[in-house]
């Protein structure tokens, strides 16, 4: 898939996580669509991850750290063909395994997370395995900025120095925004860059709601061999859509009917523009 | 009974014959391999071994992802740190998303005895059984520990084995088969009867012979698995016996004695019923034997717990 292509699947993205958000009357809206296009890059250009070769030992891996934006998450795995896009109608339903944070229940997901500061680990531990047993497949896994200060996060990043793991792809959603306010006014996280050089990444920043720059981020991996690496992907909490970027209150808002309705309003009218420019 | 050695020390030399046969089996260490007598493992086999440094929540979350690619983990740390550090992990990474890992948790209940509470797990019964998807298992003997081993190895599930690090007597026959989620019964009693497991099984034993002694019938049940319990094995114990005594290296709060006393409430089997433990209290100071001696867990102690029962049993 190419860049525009990717551009107008965003938007695709952001609209069918705004829908099943205010369909199921929760869900993380920021948040996932501060990383949506993350998730597009990976699942439709980077990664070879598909319902055909989900059994492969050769596939690569990706986890999902910040668990809580799993709309995004599903709304990309329906995409890929991992289940029929109308099973997202049943997220959060009674019985439904399409819960509020990442089940292996669900196809395509790879781990089961939710609790913050436990993907990273999991991902050392696949990255690990692939160096011991010789495979060439890559491990992705995507943390929240807020998710940082648990400490278990820096835990796994020294173990994945210590073992060279340039198989494993961190990429840190730098929204900058966590629930109660702005990341450097809870606990400061500054310097990012600096801390994690320290701990032995080789470290990018990347504008990470633009798929161009992603791409050209990615296709540089592994960054220096030997070391694990680490991409700062700046990114607005909410983006796509006005009056939820970079609102706090929106963390785990629901838009009403009206809200959904003006977002998508605001999303096709990019999406008409992009088209035009396309054509 | 004839000692053997630790139970430590048999786990490590069961996982070393593991190894050697399947290059996919990996221990995990959190600056444990001294302590989980592992230094041989790493001189034999150096790649089978990892070390993430003192870190349990990292131990327990890497062991998952290379389970996840078909590894067989065996991760080696103190119960202590190993079930409460990292319980998040076990709960989350482990049980919930159904890697089968080996949470190997040595050192268990208070074989660290005088380093104190810190360094004690008496909470690791209790805290693990309300995690769903997670077999939990305290070998008695040598021969308990090695079976539970190879148990593990072959185990489609989650599962935690705990045990200690002193020497322990051989309490089996050599025709003893082992089963998880199969207790073994280990003596037979009309007057009472000993439901233990880990290191107070052979005090049990030995409990029995004291009241023969006084002409008290004993039998011991070794419950090596506490989780899914052997419900078959306790109602058998309590149909051909007058009372039950339940013995663990445990708090007396969520271990085995209560898991046998909801058990058998909720079968409608209302049976005199002891469950000796660590009494919930500031725990004295002292070596796990001295520590078992003052809260009664002895052939003595267990023998008089086991006739107090009894004679209020017969007044009623």
């Amino acid at each position: 898939m190419n860049e525009r292509e990717l551009r107008l699947k965003s938007i695709e993205y952001r609209k069918t996580i705004l829908t099943i958000i205010h369909h199921a009357n929760a869900g993380h809206t920021g948040g996932s669509l501060s990383c949506v296009d993350i998730l597009n890059v990976l699942y439709n250009h980077v990664m070879n991850i598909s319902p055909q070769n989900f059994d492969d030992p050769n596939r690569d891996r990706y986890v999902q750290s910040k668990g809580h934006a799993v709309e995004a998450l599903y709304t990309v795995l329906a995409d890929k063909g991992f289940y029929s896009p109308a099973e997202l109608k049943t997220l959060n339903r009674y019985q439904s395994h399409f819960i509020g944070h990442p089940t292996r229940k669900v196809p395509g997901v790879e781990q089961n997370t939710g609790a913050l500061g436990h993907g990273l680990s999991v991902a050392v531990g696949m990255a690990l395995a692939g160096k011991l047993d010789g495979r060439r497949y890559r491990v992705y896994t995507l943390l929240g900025d807020g998710e940082l200060t648990e400490g278990s996060s820096w835990e796994a990043s020294m173990t994945a120095a210590h073992y060279k793991l340039d198989n494993l792809i961190v990429i840190i959603d730098r929204n900058g925004l966590q629930i109660t306010g702005p990341t450097e006014q809870v606990v400061a996280l500054e310097s990012l860059k600096d801390k994690f050089e320290a701990f032995g990444y080789a470290v990018r920043s990347c504008n990470g709601n633009d798929v161009g720059d992603l791409l050209r981020t990615l296709e540089q991996v592994p960054f220096e061999p030997g070391k694990p690496n680490l991409i700062l992907a700046n990114t607005v909490k909410g983006k796509g859509v006005s009056f939820i970027e970079n609102q706090i209150g929106w963390h785990h808002k629901v838009p009403t009917a009206e809200e959904l309705a003006r977002a998508l309003a605001e999303l096709e009218q990019a999406q008409a523009e992009l088209e035009k420019v396309m054509a | 009974m004839e000692l053997g050695r630790p139970n430590l020390e048999e786990f490590a030399a069961t996982l070393l014959e593991l190894a050697h046969r399947d290059r996919n089996v990996l221990v995990l260490t959190s600056d444990s391999r001294g302590s989980g007598k592992l230094v041989p493992f790493a001189s034999a086999l150096p790649d089978q071994i990892i070390e993430v440094g003192i870190a349990e929540q990292n131990l327990v979350g890497i062991a998952a992802g290379l389970a996840s690619a078909g590894k067989k983990v065996f991760a080696v740390s103190p119960a202590c740190f190993l079930t409460a550090r990292a319980f998040e992990q076990i709960k989350n990474d482990v049980a919930y998303s159904d890697r089968p890992v080996k949470l190997i948790g040595i050192s268990a209940g208070v074989s660290y005895g005088a380093l104190g509470s810190t360094h004690h797990s008496l909470h690791d019964f209790a805290a693990l059984r309300a995690v769903n998807n997670l077999d939990i298992l305290a070998p008695a003997d040598n021969f308990e520990t090695r079976e539970a081993i190879r148990a593990a190895y072959h185990h489609p599930r989650p599962i935690y084995i705990r045990f200690g690090k002193q020497p322990m007597p051989h309490v089996h026959t050599p025709d003893t088969r082992f089963e998880v989620g199969r207790a073994i019964t280990l003596r037979s009693g009309t007057d009472v009867t000993f439901i233990a497991t880990g290191e107070t099984v052979p005090r049990a034993v030995q409990a029995c012979d004291v009241l023969a002694e006084r002409g008290i019938s004993a039998g011991t049940i070794s419950m090596h698995t506490i989780k899914p319990l052997d419900e078959e094995a306790l109602l058998i114990a309590a149909q051909t016996s007058r009372a039950l005594i339940t013995v663990e290296e445990h708090s007396v709060y969520g271990g085995l004695g209560e898991a046998c006393a909801a058990a058998l409430m909720q079968r409608g089997v209302f049976k005199p019923l002891r469950i000796v433990g660590i009494p919930d209290e500031y725990t004295v100071t002292g070596s796990q034997a001295e520590i078992f001696a003052h809260y009664g867990i002895t052939p003595e102690g267990l023998a008089i717990t086991a006739q107090k029962l009894l004679a209020v049993e017969s007044v009623r």
